[in-house]
């Protein structure tokens, strides 16, 4: 959560758990899903989690009532969410049916992009103009998110089994994204060239996530965990 | 007399104390009746009655204090010097003087206890005794039985004493103590406070280690089983108050049992009814609600803490399942030293694991197969009796032993349903019969056999449209495969449909017209002679389409009503089951999709915009303001529509070729139901329906298109060839974008539009045929109509001017004008210019040139007017130009037409299909 005093999670026993950062402890259990979870995001004020399932659901659960049913369910995906994501008044939802969804509250719109290859991982880019999109067919796509354009195609790294992510840096400047080569790939936004492949393990790497105002980048792979930061950076 | 009277008085006898004499003029009180009786004790209060269960008791004056001035505390005492000698207060101490009296909770009567009284010495078993006595047979028996006053000690008990028992000993043979099982490792280090060895547990086992062989030891204590039978009718476990022990001790005696349970449980098995003394008096409720001998009923007063409840998610079901061997570390190393034991899970109450594992199942293997085995069983034959074969027969009998002959051996699994129904004697089930000709009449089913060799001749004659006359659905050539079909048709549905089935029941005049339909078909009419029964009102192509329709409907509901009406019943109560709630826009086909994606054609292509309704809260939490504060909808907006509609009829096949992304674009827009319908393209007058030919006829045509598609394109012009980049593929390849031409039947939507929507357009056409410049052009297209010999490109939305005739259908006839340029300006979406070619003023004919001028001044008109529309689309139009022009140079089409239609064609830029659905 914003306040880094919560946690939530999703897993295979198809329920979201809220924990409580300092007690570790399980606080509620979100249970209605009928498949796994894939993935599960805050809004900005902790108020609201919004998990998407394998179900081709996306729920949205309120954390200050006790309600045990979700706000809403956003049932528009023919097939599983494998990511979402979730801006002031946004829900961006990449679903294996190859669409990246995208729900506007404040204009009370869907805006439905088809894409065609099967979504793993969106990412909102940081001016919150533009979508990014990665899907099985090995390439990413950055969209325009008011008109749906394409502004940009990135590929050369390898995803066509996993459910990798994609992230933008902390300034828009390059984009990232996850292998199953074992590298993390960056490209440079505008230019769409390759900018830097990180060998980070043997294996895929599973999971990344770009820090919001720092050039930092955390890689999961095969069990680890390790964090890259840029050259100059001194450690205290 | 005074004498006698005195000795009267002392002859009576007067029982109970006398009347109070009564005072003149008093009344006679009335006695009070039992239930206002009141008890009083000795001082005159009210004795109250608490917890009658219970058996509570009143303390102090109405449950509070002493008396009812209040409670007066005892004064004070320092205790400095009697702190010594200073005894705890028991419970006596605050009890009123009439409960130690003889009838109180606590009498403090000198008894003798149980240890010194007999029996005798119960006061009124002894008077019933002594009663007894003098009635027994023998009197003064009883007396005797004083004499011998039982002791406690059982005659069992006695006698294991004097076989040397001692209490606490167990029974049964003296015993070698076995070796302690298991000794301390010494490696190990104990942490914390070491118990003494007395306390430790098993010390008995531990503390002499010193074991002299020839030392043997009576065998400990068994814990009897206590087999008492429950002869009441208390729930288990109940106990009624002993007074004895619920007053002289029943904390202590819970205290003492919570360790020591087991030996007293023993003594008093054994009939040592030790009467202990020193136990305290418990009475341990605390207040009012609380029954005076509850058993611990602790802090009623205590106040509800939300710290007393859990506000996390603690270890949650470890043993439900969802850990599995793949359980988080703790619970793994958790449950690990508990036992070295494989079992997972919890054991049982009352359950122990076996401390030895039963010997392993012996798994035999299944034999080993002969090298030459083949899993195959192949049966003999079966000989029927009476057979030829008699040697064979012989030859079987003899190696089988029997001979299964005769249908009375046969097996059951050899008999059908009519055979077995026939050998239980059962009568026939009255349905239908299996062949839909059985119902036919002779003359019904000559014909049929007439329509059958006709369409195998032309099966031999025709070898292309094979599969078409195969299918009822695909006639081989347009038009006589229609009457074919037609033919085929009043053959099957001479006495189809019966009238309890309603296929239309939804719209009532439709399904009259049904009724009529099908009655007539009965009679044995032509169809095409009963489009009386038809909607005047309707247009041509609509008539042509129901009569469709209902034929379908005829065919199609017969069989099934027929061989099922046997069977089911009907519903007696009709449920909104043919309403499915649909949403109202729909993410369209991917097909469009993804060769756009193919393009990268990202953006208007791709992309879906629909009407979302998030919900209140959710607004709310995203701090948000609600989007649409009035509607009750959450999610998409949905719309009911007919589960069973006539789209559900049409059994067209679907296209299979590619469709142009011209006329598919943008649907969900035209889609929405709830936009408004100012014009259509089925807006004709009455005139010009007339003039029209058929329509219906289209449709057959452009069924029949999937034929034609495998025909070679022989009857396609030149210009044709040119337009039409289905027969072309290198044109394809170089404007693929605009010049797809849509194949096959057109589309599910178009005929969406004309059915959902017929009633709308109907009320607008009027309106809209005032401004339209149609009637000079009727009459060509009325000649040119007449010449059409080829298959309808309807939607195919050709190059404008390329085909004459042949590329002109019962759609293109219909008026396009101004009445679509108003559509276009007014509520047309921005058309990517790539497509804006795919237009629908196709069928323009160079004939019509002179009135294609004519509406283009009208439409510069109109370009004035609406400027500041068109110079949003500025840019599209731009390019829509050019790609025109290239289009033109390929179809080669006079370019006087083209360029002027150009620009119309840019002021409209709509795909025929959007302009259909309006």
């Amino acid at each position: 959560s914003f306040d880094n005093s919560q946690i939530c999670s999703g897993g295979a026993d198809k329920a979201v758990a809220l924990w409580d950062v300092t007690t570790g402890q399980v606080v509620r259990k979100y249970r209605g899903h009928a498949g796994k979870v894939n993935c599960v995001q805050f809004n900005e004020e902790a108020t609201v989690i919004v998990s998407g399932s394998i179900d081709s659901t996306v729920r949205c659960w309120d954390c200050r009532s006790r309600r045990p049913d979700p706000v809403q369910v956003l049932d528009e995906a023919k097939d599983g969410i494998s990511s979402v994501k979730l801006s002031a008044h946004e829900i961006l939802t990449g679903s294996v049916d190859g669409r990246v969804r995208r729900y506007d509250l404040r204009s009370g719109q869907l805006f439905s992009d088809y894409i065609g290859s099967p979504i793993t991982s969106v990412c909102f880019s940081k001016d919150g103009q533009c979508v990014l999109a990665a899907s099985l067919d090995s390439t990413l796509r950055l969209l325009d998110k008011d008109t749906g354009e394409l502004l940009g195609e990135y590929t050369g790294h390898r995803s066509t089994t996993y459910r990798l992510d994609c992230v933008l840096n902390e300034q828009d400047t390059h984009v990232g994204c996850a292998s199953e080569d074992g590298h993390v790939y960056f490209w440079d936004l505008l230019e769409g060239s390759l900018a830097l492949s990180l060998p980070v393990g043997q294996g895929v790497v599973q999971s990344l996530a770009f820090h919001p105002r720092l050039p930092c980048l955390l890689v999961a792979t095969q069990g680890q965990v390790t964090l890259w930061r840029e050259d100059t950076f001194q450690p205290e | 007399a005074a004498e006698s009277s005195d000795s009267e008085e002392e002859d009576l006898v007067s029982y109970g104390s006398a009347l109070q004499p009564l005072q003149e003029g008093e009344r006679i009180k009335k006695p009070v009746p039992l239930q206002e009786q009141t008890v009083k004790d000795a001082k005159g209060r009210y004795q109250r009655f608490h917890g009658a269960f219970t058996g509570g008791f009143s303390a102090g004056y109405f449950n509070t204090v002493g008396t009812k001035e209040g409670w007066t505390p005892s004064a004070f005492v320092s205790s400095r010097q009697k702190r010594a000698d200073r005894t705890t207060l028991g419970p006596e101490d605050f009890m009123d003087e009439e409960d130690l009296s003889e009838f109180g909770i606590a009498p403090k009567d000198i008894t003798t206890t149980d240890d010194f009284a007999s029996k005798a010495k119960d006061r009124i078993k002894e008077k019933a005794r002594q009663i007894a006595g003098v009635v027994a047979p023998i009197p003064g028996t009883t007396a005797f039985d004083d004499l011998i006053g039982p002791s406690k000690i059982t005659v069992g008990v006695e006698l294991l004493r004097k076989m040397g028992w001692k209490e606490g000993q167990g029974i049964g043979p003296r015993v070698k103590r076995k070796p302690c099982r298991q000794k301390p490792d010494p490696t190990v280090k104990i942490y914390g406070c070491a118990l003494p060895p007395g306390l430790s547990e098993g010390s008995e086992d531990e503390e002499d280690e010193y074991q002299p062989e020839n030392v043997t030891f009576a065998p400990k204590d068994v814990m009897p089983v206590d087999l008492t039978p429950k002869e009441n009718v208390h729930g288990l476990g109940y106990k009624g108050l002993d007074p004895s022990q619920a007053l002289f001790g029943a904390s202590g005696r819970e205290h003492l049992n919570l360790f020591t349970a087991g030996s007293e449980e023993t003594s008093n098995l054994l009939g040592d009814l030790r009467h202990s003394k020193g136990r305290k008096l418990g009475i341990t409720g605390q207040a009012f609600g609380v029954g005076a001998l509850e058993e611990e009923d602790d802090d009623i007063y205590a106040t509800d803490t939300l710290s007393k409840y859990d506000t996390v998610l603690k270890d949650e079901e470890p043993g439900d399942g969802l850990y599995g061997w793949t359980a988080p570390k703790q619970y793994k190393s958790k449950r690990r030293p508990e036992r070295e034991f494989k079992y997972i899970g919890k054991i049982l109450a009352g359950f122990s694991l076996a401390s030895k594992s039963s010997a392993p199942i012996k798994i035999y293997p299944p034999p080993s197969l002969p090298r030459n085995y083949r899993p195959f069983h192949y049966f003999r034959p079966v000989i029927i009796a009476g057979n030829e074969n008699c040697h064979l027969q012989k030859a079987l009998e003899e190696s089988t032993g029997k001979l299964e002959s005769g249908p009375a051996h046969q097996s059951r699994h050899g008999l059908n349903a009519a055979q077995r129904r026939e050998q239980l004697g059962e009568t026939e089930l009255k349905g239908p019969a299996p062949s839909i000709l059985e119902y036919l009449c002779e003359k019904d089913r000559e014909r049929l056999k007439e329509v059958k060799q006709a369409s195998e001749q032309q099966m031999k004659a025709k070898p292309v449209s094979q599969q078409s006359s195969n299918s009822i659905l695909q006639p081989a050539s347009p038009e006589d495969a229609a009457l074919k079909w037609r033919r085929l048709l009043e053959g099957q549905l001479a006495n189809a449909g019966s009238s309890d089935f309603k296929p239309f029941a939804k719209n009532p005049e439709k399904q009259k017209r049904y009724e009529n339909f099908v009655k007539s078909l009965k009679q044995g009419e032509k169809v095409d002679t009963m489009e009386r029964f038809l909607d005047p009102n309707m247009t041509e192509w609509e008539r042509g389409r129901e009569q469709e329709e209902f034929c379908r409907a005829a065919m199609f509901y017969r069989s099934s009503n027929s061989t099922l009406s046997s069977r089911f019943t009907r519903a007696k109560y009709e449920d909104d089951v043919d309403k499915v709630e649909v949403p109202r826009d729909q993410e369209n086909d991917i097909d469009d999709k993804e060769t756009a994606v193919k393009m990268k054609m990202f953006g208007k292509l791709t992309r879906d915009t629909f009407e979302w309704h998030p919900d209140k809260l959710l607004c709310k939490r995203f701090n948000v303001r609600d989007p649409y504060p009035d509607s009750s909808i959450v999610g998409l907006p949905k719309v009911k529509r007919d589960k069973y509609s006539v789209f559900n009829f049409l059994t067209v096949p679907e296209p299979t070729t590619s469709v142009t992304q011209a006329t598919k674009e943008k649907i969900q827009e035209s889609n929405s139901l709830n936009k408004p319908k100012k014009s259509s393209r089925w807006d004709v007058s009455d005139k010009e329906k007339e003039k029209k030919d058929s329509i219906s006829e289209f449709i057959s045509l452009a069924r029949s298109k999937a034929d034609t598609q495998k025909q070679p394109p022989a009857p396609a012009t030149e210009e044709r060839g040119a337009g039409t980049t289905e027969t072309v593929p290198t044109v394809v390849a170089d404007e693929d974008k605009n010049q797809e031409e849509e194949s096959g039947r057109p589309p599910m939507d178009l005929f969406k539009a004309i059915f959902v929507s017929s009633s709308d357009e109907k009320s607008s056409s009027s309106e809209e045929e005032s401004d339209e410049e149609q009637q000079p052009t009727t009459s060509e297209r009325q000649s040119e109509t007449t010449k059409q010999v080829d298959i309808p490109d309807s939607s195919s939305s050709n190059l404008q001017e390329t085909a004459t005739a042949a590329t002109d259908s019962g759609i293109s006839s219909l008026p396009t004008s101004k009445q679509e340029l108003d559509a276009a300006e007014e509520f047309g979406p921005k058309l990517p210019p790539a497509f804006s070619s795919g237009r629908f003023c196709k069928h323009l004919d160079r004939k019509e040139k002179h009135r294609k001028i004519r509406e283009r001044h009208k439409t510069k008109k109109e370009r004035k007017r609406k400027k500041e529309k068109k110079k949003k689309h500025k840019k599209q139009k731009n390019k829509g130009k050019h790609k025109n022009k290239k289009s033109e140079k390929d179809s080669s089409s006079d370019t006087t037409d083209s360029s002027d239609s150009l620009s119309d064609m840019d002021t409209t830029g709509l795909s025929p299909k959007e302009l259909l659905r309006r």
